[in-house]
């Protein structure tokens, strides 16, 4: 079969390229045209990034994580690049809920475009007070959860990290926001079993995940000697991280198919996207390489539409999770099986999967 | 040439070719085609530029003052930067070839404020911080404003366009830390000087941290508004991630962490808590409680 020519970086003339595949996918019940989002954190709240594309084609702008009051952050230096990734320690800078919903959730609706608000707190309190703010709230599409914060009324414990404190914050601020509304929880990596935390949040309320957040990490600069980060340790992120994304999103899928996935980590091209979908994901955030190219999440959406077909898919829905289905047949001649091009089979029940870490 | 980006004003993306890359002392002089970027651009503003290639592990862009433009001639637009070698990416452009593409975000930051009035203006650098400052002299000279340069630096070797600085300033004063050029010592030894003979209402300044952080406060000392082009390290380079922040203070009087590759790079020398970069001054808004990335 011919294959599409898939290129990195800008291409004003690609919208020609792609092929008549429908994109649409469902999150929770929310629906996106595209489904390829941009990551919090590394979009701001969208207007930066509509100078390089037109952020309302994208499925959604997942904006920083806001906390409820203004916000100075940490000190600097808050990033060093690793390779193929880069660590940061900001500390959640932000405007506070109020400005945020004046000026950037307001210029996003102004714009046209599709908001998931992301929010952070640091007691369950905080995230209750945030979820009521938003409550009556129009034009949020989805609100993402960071639970990737330490609880100040637990010795600093990441909510993430513990299944009984992630549950409490998803129930308070399911109970506390519009119902029809998606509550999406952002799990962390840094877990033994991030199956138990994903069962644990959606039993408290979550209609989605998000997966993942960074990867705890550090760098010593060996000329000063010290840690490169002013706050010591930061989040990893980047191409780096791929893997470790990917079976996180295949593991929380194998163990809850019905669950629908926001998934990211390192997603710099189509197919890296295409990873996260097989693997179970039904919409992909992009985060870090979005540094590296600001038209990222465009270009990959396109490349993904291209990918999709050249697989024979004929829409998006049909490819979620397709790396779970039953093994093919054992060919007659014992030849090589043919890696494009298979018949799909969309109603193959998903195997059951082995989650375990290989020992 | 591709470029992208919708937006008639503020930043694009190109993919430049290489047209030449020399050597400037202890310097590298890049030429590059960059499509619209030179028509966008105004002193003061910068370029990030991709390194490494295609499938490069060097995932942030690295971001250079803009030399000069040109917005239209044989290769249609095309700009320069000037750049030491500093690291791997730096290295990487230092090794570009002639046709070798360069992925180009820009122009980027706000740039020098320019006087309504035809002043006396002194332009400091240190260093390359000399790049952005002939677009400015020339911006100024056409506002009918008196410009007179200072370049310092270690040694004679990373002195930037000495020969351009003769040829636009009313005076240019020299000075190298080794003696090797000029006189010697610091830009500021001479600056007070400078500044009296010139009766100077504004002070422009590029260049390392303390160096800008000592220029602020010798123009302060003599009633001269100062514009200073900052140096911090950036991840994104067009305002996403916030990495790049440094304390300024408000014309409300509140600190806040502002990010020096939208806000500036170029802030107003007495506006910058010089020495609390690196730290989140008492009483920033929002200032510190713990936890979070
Ligand atoms: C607004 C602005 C204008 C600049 N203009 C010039 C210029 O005209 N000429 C010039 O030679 N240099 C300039 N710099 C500095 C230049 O960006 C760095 O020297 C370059 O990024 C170093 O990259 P590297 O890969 O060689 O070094 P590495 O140390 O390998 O870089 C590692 C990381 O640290 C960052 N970094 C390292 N040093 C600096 C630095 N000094 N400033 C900012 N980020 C840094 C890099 O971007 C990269 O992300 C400017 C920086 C800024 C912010
Ligand atoms: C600079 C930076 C800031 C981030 N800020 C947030 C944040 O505010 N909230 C959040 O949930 N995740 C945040 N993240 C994590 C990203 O949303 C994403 O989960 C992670 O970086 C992995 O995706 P990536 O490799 O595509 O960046 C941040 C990441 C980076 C690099
Ligand atoms: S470098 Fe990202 S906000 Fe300035």
């Amino acid at each position: 079969m011919t294959r599409a020519v898939i290129t990195h970086g800008p291409r004003p003339d690609a919208a020609a390229d792609v092929p008549d595949i429908d994109m649409t996918t469902w999150l929770a019940g929310l629906e996106l045209p595209s489904p390829v989002l941009t990551a919090s954190g590394c979009a701001a709240a969208g207007r930066e990034l509509d100078q390089f594309f037109d952020i309302t084609t994208i499925g959604a702008v997942v904006t920083k994580s806001i906390m409820l009051n203004p916000r100075s952050g940490r000190p600097t230096p808050r990033m060093a690049e690793t390779p193929s990734g880069m660590l940061n320690s900001i500390g959640l800078q932000g405007p506070g809920i109020d400005a945020f919903l004046d000026k950037d959730l307001e210029w996003l609706r102004a714009r046209g475009a599709r908001a998931v608000v992301s929010i952070a707190g640091g007691s369950v309190d905080e995230y209750t007070r945030l979820a009521s703010k938003l409550r009556h709230v129009t034009d949020v599409a989805a609100i993402e959860v960071n639970i990737s914060c330490p609880n100040v009324e637990d010795r600093g414990q990441v909510f993430a990290c513990d299944p009984v404190a992630a549950a409490e914050v998803i129930t308070a601020v399911r109970r506390n926001t519009n119902p029809g509304i998606p509550v999406l929880a952002k799990l962390s990596p840094d877990v033994t079993d991030i199956v138990a935390i994903a069962r644990s949040v959606v039993d408290a309320g979550a209609d989605g995940l998000s997966m993942i957040n960074t990867l705890l990490g550090m760098v010593i600069d060996t000329d000063t000697m010290r840690p490169a980060l002013a706050g010591i340790t930061g989040g990893l992120s980047g191409p780096a991280i791929r893997p470790v994304a990917v079976r996180c999103v295949y593991q929380v899928h194998a163990a809850l198919p019905e669950v629908p996935i926001l998934g990211m980590g390192g997603i710099r091209t189509g197919l890296d996207a295409l990873e996260f979908v097989l693997a179970g994901a039904s919409a992909v955030s992009v985060g870090t390489v979005t540094f590296h190219d600001p038209g990222a999440p465009a270009r990959i959406a396109r490349e993904l539409a291209v990918a999709l077909a050249e697989r024979g898919f004929e829409s998006f829905e049909q490819a979620i999770g397709h790396a779970h289905r039953a093994p093919d047949p054992a060919p007659a001649s014992g030849g090589p099986v043919a890696g494009h091009g298979h018949t799909l089979d969309a109603d193959a029940p998903d195997t059951a999967v082995e989650a375990g870490v290989e020992g | 040439m591709t470029t992208t980006g919708h937006s008639k004003s503020g930043a694009i993306q190109v993919t430049g070719e290489v047209i030449g890359l020399r050597r400037a002392g202890e310097y590298h002089v890049l030429t590059l085609t960059a499509g619209g970027i030179p028509d966008l651009t105004r002193p003061g503003h910068f370029v990030a530029l991709a390194v490494g290639g295609e499938h490069s592990s060097m995932l942030l862009r690295r971001a250079f003052s803009i030399y000069s433009v040109q917005s239209r001639g044989v290769y249609g637009g095309t700009l320069e930067i000037v750049f030491a070698v500093n690291g791997k990416g730096t290295e990487w452009l230092s090794r570009l070839h002639r046709h070798d593409q360069v992925d180009i975000v820009g122009p980027l930051g706000r740039p020098f404020a320019l006087p309504k009035e035809p002043v006396a203006c002194v332009l400091v650098a240190g260093g390359y911080g000399s790049a952005p400052m002939f677009a400015l002299a020339d911006a100024l000279r056409a506002r009918g404003c008196r410009v007179d340069v200072v370049l310092g630096a270690s040694t004679e070797s990373k002195l930037f366009g000495v020969l351009d600085a003769k040829r636009i300033a009313a005076s240019l004063t020299i000075t190298t830390d080794d003696g090797s050029a000029g006189e010697r010592g610091r830009v500021t030894d001479v600056l007070p000087a400078v500044l009296q003979r010139t009766d100077a209402d504004v002070v422009y300044a590029c260049g390392p941290m303390p160096m800008l952080q000592a220029v602020a406060k010798v123009a302060t000392e003599h009633g001269a508004y100062s514009q200073c082009a900052v140096e911090e390290s950036m991840a994104c380079g067009i305002g996403v991630c916030m990495s790049c922040v440094l304390p300024v203070v408000g014309d409300d009087g509140v600190t806040r962490m502002l990010r020096s590759c939208v806000d500036g790079p170029v802030f107003r020398g007495d506006r910058v808590r010089w020495d609390e970069v690196g730290t989140i001054p008492e009483g920033t808004l929002g200032a510190p409680v713990s936890g979070g990335h």
